[in-house]
């Protein structure tokens, strides 16, 4: 009797569509993030995740829309992320429907507003999204750096440090993402998960890389991963949640089935 | 119609656990409210929270609804989630220590540094996400649900009841604390049915049929 590892399907949302494309064979209208949802939740996701990816903010309403139908169907965890800049943000996506919102960019340009939501609406729906690439030299002790803006800038800030930061500023959990591996299916860095999720006293989300059921139950025994997070080879309709789960209770994985 | 009063003191967004209450009784009239009249008439009381013990407290003091829960415990259906078992107990660790509405007597306890005692591994604090609900006794609210379900958990303190048998249902996270508890019309747990999937909705569907 346990507490069970987490999957967490992540749905990329650009101006209220779900992008990517998803071959799930009944569904109808793969880009309607709620009959999406519904799916997901049918499988057994234990949360779901939405990644808001609309270039214009004027666009961002519909996100909250879109929040709100799926709070209405749905009842597992939700949290969403992209564009959450101000305490104005996060309320608006948690009177949606949102249980919590994840904050990027917006932490690295004041770390303080980490803070100051995580008083507010409480540490449990504060996620701080982490970017990281890794910049050490063959021969030297592995070392990662924040990036942002896709993995294209760096800021000089070492990632597992920043972890440690954001954990003691009140954030409930991290969503940890290599850039090194995103989009590649070679697996997770493991070795970046397991620094940052030993670093720090909340439960990590391992995210980018995933391209085998393997890779999944990868990132829980080896990489220390309280969560896994993947978007292709579900949308894609590789695998399913529920083969999933089973696969990683296989490997010795406590899992809700 | 049959109302239940969900009791809004300004913690935590409360659409969700309205939304699945309206999902397993459609002809039940569901009202978010902080209006005293509305909760002392209710048929049902759903007591939530999500936040700190201290902002809880001090929200349920300048909304004016401190005896209004405690009446509304004493009588109807009354169902407390997640923070609001908390606030029911008689003391909180939490913020340097709070006194709670003292309803049920207990305290509120920090998880502090948890390992697994078998491996040796941390366990992280907030205990978050699905995790299994040892049923202690028979229940109205337990009915249908299987011995051991999963539920969704997100919380960093714990409940201790003074008295053992308040305890309706325990979980293991490093040791086993009480996940529910219940007495006479009140039945209070530390997870959220809301967003439990099947699991959950079904102790919310118990609850709106429940006539203790």
């Amino acid at each position: 009797m346990a507490l069970a590892k987490r999957i967490i399907p992540c749905l990329d949302v650009d101006r209220g569509r779900v992008v990517k494309g998803v071959k799930f064979v009944e569904i109808r209208d793969a880009g309607d993030p709620v009959e999406i949802a519904r799916r997901y939740d049918a499988e057994g996701a234990d949360e779901l995740t939405f990644l808001d990816i609309t270039a214009s903010s004027d666009d961002r309403e519909t996100l909250v829309h879109v929040v709100e139908q799926v709070a209405s169907e749905v009842f597992i965890p939700l949290t969403v992320g992209g564009g959450i800049r101000a305490l104005d943000d996060v309320r608006r996506m948690l009177n949606a429907g949102a249980d919590k919102v994840s904050i990027n960019t917006a932490a690295i340009a004041r770390p303080e507003f980490v803070r100051e939501a995580a008083e507010r609406f409480g540490n449990q729906c504060i996620v701080v999204a982490i970017d990281a690439k890794a910049v050490h030299q063959p021969a030297e002790p592995p070392r990662w750096e924040i990036f942002t803006h896709g993995g294209r800038r760096p800021t000089g800030i070492d990632a597992v440090e920043w972890a440690r930061r954001m954990n003691a500023y009140g954030a409930g959990e991290i969503l940890l993402t290599s850039m090194d591996r995103d989009g590649t299916k070679r697996g997770f860095d493991l070795d970046l998960t397991r620094a940052i999720s030993e670093a720090v006293s909340i439960p990590v989300i391992a995210s980018g890389g995933v391209g085998t059921l393997d890779h999944l139950a990868d990132g829980i025994l080896l990489g220390k991963a309280d969560a896994v997070l993947a978007a292709s080879i579900f949308h894609f309709a590789e695998y399913t949640i529920e083969q999933a789960k089973h696969h990683m209770r296989a490997r010795g994985i406590e899992m809700r089935l | 119609m049959v109302s239940i009063a969900i009791i809004d003191y300004g913690m935590g967004n409360l659409r969700s656990v309205a939304k699945a209450l309206e999902h397993v009784a459609p002809r039940t009239r569901v009202l978010v409210t902080q209006n005293r009249r509305d909760i002392l008439h209710a048929d049902r009381v759903v007591f939530p929270g999500q936040g700190s013990i201290r902002d809880c407290m001090r929200e349920l003091v300048r909304w004016d609804l401190v005896d209004v829960v405690r009446e509304a415990a004493l009588g109807k259906p009354f169902l407390g989630l997640c923070l609001g078992p908390q606030a029911l107990l008689s003391f909180s660790e939490e913020n340097g220590g709070i006194d709670g509405l003292d309803v049920l007597p207990g305290r509120v306890v920090w998880f502090g540094d948890l390992r697994d005692p078998a491996s040796g591994e941390r366990l992280k604090v907030p205990h978050m996400g699905w995790n299994q609900v040892h049923q202690l006794c028979d229940h109205p609210l337990w009915q249908g649900i299987s011995q051991d379900s999963r539920f969704y958990f997100v919380h960093s303190y714990y409940l201790q009841p003074a008295d053992s048998a308040l305890a309706a249902g325990q979980t293991w996270y490093g040791f086993d604390f009480a996940s529910a508890i219940a007495r006479d019309n009140i039945f209070a747990v530390q997870f959220h049915p809301e967003k439990s999937a099947q699991a959950g909705l079904r102790l919310l569907a118990n609850f709106t049929d429940w006539n203790p």
